[in-house]
């Protein structure tokens, strides 16, 4: 079955890292060193543990090894069913985890040579995020000015828990260079693990965790916002990835309220939190976090959530490949208007990676 | 917050109006205490003099006050400051001059938000102020005027000395629910709080849960904020994970006559809340096999949630469908007077209402929660 909307440019596919051994060859020699004589395990993140349902549908999980790390396997299930035209790498390898700096900008180096060479160089549909260690804000923006050479990479990549909150001053070199760039900054769910998940401590159940990143948006959203980098790099674009999107609507009223009540305290917030979000701040479809489309009522609920965001800007195409969000190539909620179709497959995402327009897409390479 | 708060005394004749015809249970009334010592009557000696020696110990960086300053002194409008020169909720004449008689308040539900005795870093003396604070609000306040009603407060972290206190006030009329703080040691859900759900379910208590409290934890899953405006945020979204933590956790299944109310947090973000757990369960159920319904149901039969600060969509009617999503039976009305961001009455849900819808909302379902005559 063809799909019927071709063209659409994937703003959230995760090419996976087969192993650290397939990392060996971006290292230097000490840290392959380091590798061997320390026993390294794998940086492989427990927000996706290997067999949980969410990780890998279960038509695209491999018999060996993650999800995601076949290239012939990623055009097969992710880009040639839904017809993409570009497809934007978010590698989730746990480099932000670590708590040496220096080990995690090796890494994060290793991941974007890694995926420039594996990925983006064998496939012309591909673009990527380029990973970095923001445990140390210097060598993040180091990464950002080397691989921001390679007009295929079209956004810095983040996750939504880290050890301070994003908008804090101490991050805005980062943003600086993003925007200096015309890089995007992707703000992925995940979470570094270096404070409990949630404010009221660890939770019991994986499910918790992964219905608890939309807190964690809602809370890092207000932080950029009230801290005011959108003042401060009114060109940065930020898109929120794999973070749902219904929770938007009631979290702006609230926020928008209460910067109205309390702006002496952050008077350089010199525009409602709404109209920032609306310019600056984008978030990706899957998961869909509305209700269940099987029904009439379904349907109506989930235009009815959209049309809360008073907006058909906002909302980014993506698979979230091999993350099993849908099933078939159902990728997008029953009942969408075409026009805001094309706008979520095509315009937004256009708009919102400048990058992308720097490099023409080619036929696909097979 | 809304621009009428300091207007009260110049409201025109339609507010005034509308007011008489309402009748409403305000489930959020901030009293306080005037002084420290207040206190006192109701300590041993020993914990008098812990007080006096060492203080409020919570798990946070200052002596007093929070690490984030307000945006206004006691957090309170600048006009709820009585004239016992006590701080604004201290003096029980000027609350029903202010509050309860001007508002046609029929019960109001007091929240203390200071001291607390369930955050207190040493457990014995959180104890002793619990106890404290409920033998005080029963003389100063309940027994004063039958329409104020208290919480039992606990000392949620240690849940046999919180069982306890609750078995002590049991059966006392002025006493209508079990109030916790909300940023605890673990996700509330969490086995450790169990105790304090059975003895409520047990008793036909409601718990309670005003935002508030520390814990220690940073404030957000990523570290912490440098607001006051973000602190007022997080504490609202730290009740979404407390929310997500009592159903994952299957206190609801274990307790079915558990009743939840979610006091301060505000209530548009219970739709998008209910539609992520609903959808993660279908995805892994395997994980949650002790489940045996929607999460969503458990929100829809077991959990309310109070007004203030009113949610305030550009577009209001926006707010009809929050309220049709989450069911009209789980609003109840709250002013959180005396605070600065208080809502009044007739004024602060900016959405039109029938008169059914407001009876539901400012009255009759805070009746049907707490079982007022």
């Amino acid at each position: 079955m063809s799909f019927a909307y071709p063209g659409g440019i994937d703003c959230d596919i995760h090419p996976a890292v087969p192993s650290l051994q397939a990392l060996l060859p971006y290292l230097d020699e000490h840290w392959r060193e380091q590798v061997a004589v320390r026993g390294m395990d794998e940086l492989a993140s427990i927000a996706y543990p290997a067999n949980s349902p969410l990780t890998a549908r279960p038509d695209w999980k491999p018999a060996k090894g993650p999800a995601g790390a076949d290239l012939v396997r990623l055009r097969r299930e992710a880009l040639d069913p839904f017809a993409t035209s570009l497809a934007i790498c978010n590698c989730l390898y746990g480099v932000q985890l670590l708590f040496s700096e220096d080990m995690a900008a090796a890494f994060a180096r290793a991941v974007n040579d890694w995926m420039a060479k594996e990925w983006l160089d064998r496939d012309p549909r591909l673009r990527a995020s380029i990973v970095v260690p923001p445990q140390s804000v210097e060598r993040a923006v180091d990464e950002i000015e080397r691989c921001a050479k390679d007009s295929r990479f079209v956004q810095v990549l983040l996750l939504v828990m880290g050890d301070q909150p994003l908008g804090k001053r101490h991050y805005w070199p980062i943003y600086a260079a993003a925007e200096r760039h015309g890089l995007t900054i992707g703000i992925h769910a995940g979470s570094a693990y270096h404070n409990p998940p949630t404010p009221v401590g660890w939770p019991s159940y994986y499910t918790e965790d992964y219905v608890g990143q939309a807190q964690a948006f809602q809370s890092q959203l207000t932080s950029l916002i009230c801290e005011g980098v959108f003042n401060r790099y009114p060109n940065l674009k930020v898109a929120l990835l794999e973070s749902g999107f219904t929770w938007l609507p009631a979290h702006l009223w609230r926020l928008t309220k209460y910067w109205r009540g309390l702006r002496m305290e952050i008077p350089w917030v010199d525009r409602a939190p709404t109209d920032i979000v609306r310019s600056n701040v984008r978030l990706s479809l899957q998961p869909v976090d509305g209700p269940p489309t099987s029904t009439k009522e379904g349907r109506d609920s989930l235009l009815r959530i959209i049309d809360h965001l008073q907006s058909d800007e906002l909302l980014l195409f993506s698979t979230d490949y091999p993350h099993w969000q849908f099933d078939g190539n159902a990728v997008l909620p029953e009942g969408l208007p075409p026009d805001l179709i094309r706008k979520i497959m095509i315009d937004n995402p256009l708009a919102t990676y400048s990058r992308l327009a720097l490099t023409a897409a080619k036929e696909p390479v097979r | 917050m809304s621009p009428e708060d300091g207007t009260i005394l110049t409201a025109d004749a339609a507010e005034r109006q509308s007011r008489s015809r309402l009748r409403v249970i305000d489930c959020d009334v901030h009293h306080a205490l005037r002084s420290p010592k207040d206190l006192h009557p109701y300590l041993s000696k020993r914990w008098r003099d812990h007080l006096d020696t060492y203080g409020h110990r919570f798990p946070v960086p200052f002596t007093d006050g929070s690490p984030y300053p307000k945006t206004a002194p006691a957090l309170s409008r600048t006009d709820s400051w009585p004239p016992n020169g006590g701080p604004p909720g201290s003096d029980l004449a000027f609350l029903q001059k202010q509050l309860l008689d001007r508002h046609n308040v029929e019960y109001g539900l007091l929240h203390l938000l200071a001291p607390h005795g369930m955050d207190q870093r040493n457990q014995d003396f959180g104890a002793a102020v619990c106890s404290a604070i409920n033998q005080w609000q029963y003389e100063h306040w309940t027994q004063k005027d039958r329409r104020l009603k208290a919480a039992i407060v606990v000392p949620g972290e240690d849940a046999q000395a919180a069982v306890a206190e609750i078995e002590r006030w049991a059966g006392n009329t002025d006493f209508v629910q079990v109030s916790m703080v909300t940023h605890t040691i673990e996700p509330l859900g969490r086995r450790r709080y169990w105790p304090i759900y059975e003895a409520a379910a047990r008793l036909g208590l409601p718990v309670g849960l005003h935002t508030s409290g520390y814990n220690g934890h940073a404030i957000t899953g990523g570290g912490w904020a440098s607001y006051y405006v973000e602190e007022q945020h997080n504490v609202a979204i730290s009740q979404q994970a407390l929310a997500i933590s009592l159903v994952c956790e299957g206190v609801f299944e274990r307790f079915p006559a558990l009743k939840v109310v979610i006091v301060e947090a505000g209530l548009a973000w219970v739709p998008s809340v209910a539609w992520r757990l609903d959808r993660h369960f279908d995805r892994m159920r395997d994980e949650l096999p002790h489940l045996t319904k929607k999460p969503s149901e458990y929100l829809r039969q077991h959990m309310w949630y109070t007004t203030q600060p009113a949610d305030e969509p550009e577009r209001p009617e926006d707010l009809r469908r929050i309220f049709d999503w989450m069911g009209w039976d789980r609003v109840l009305y709250a002013t959180d007077y005396p605070h600065w961001d208080m809502d009044n009455p007739g004024q602060s849900i900016k959405l039109r209402l029938s008169e059914d819808e407001q009876r539901m909302i400012y009255a009759d379902n805070a009746r049907a929660v707490y079982g007022f005559a």
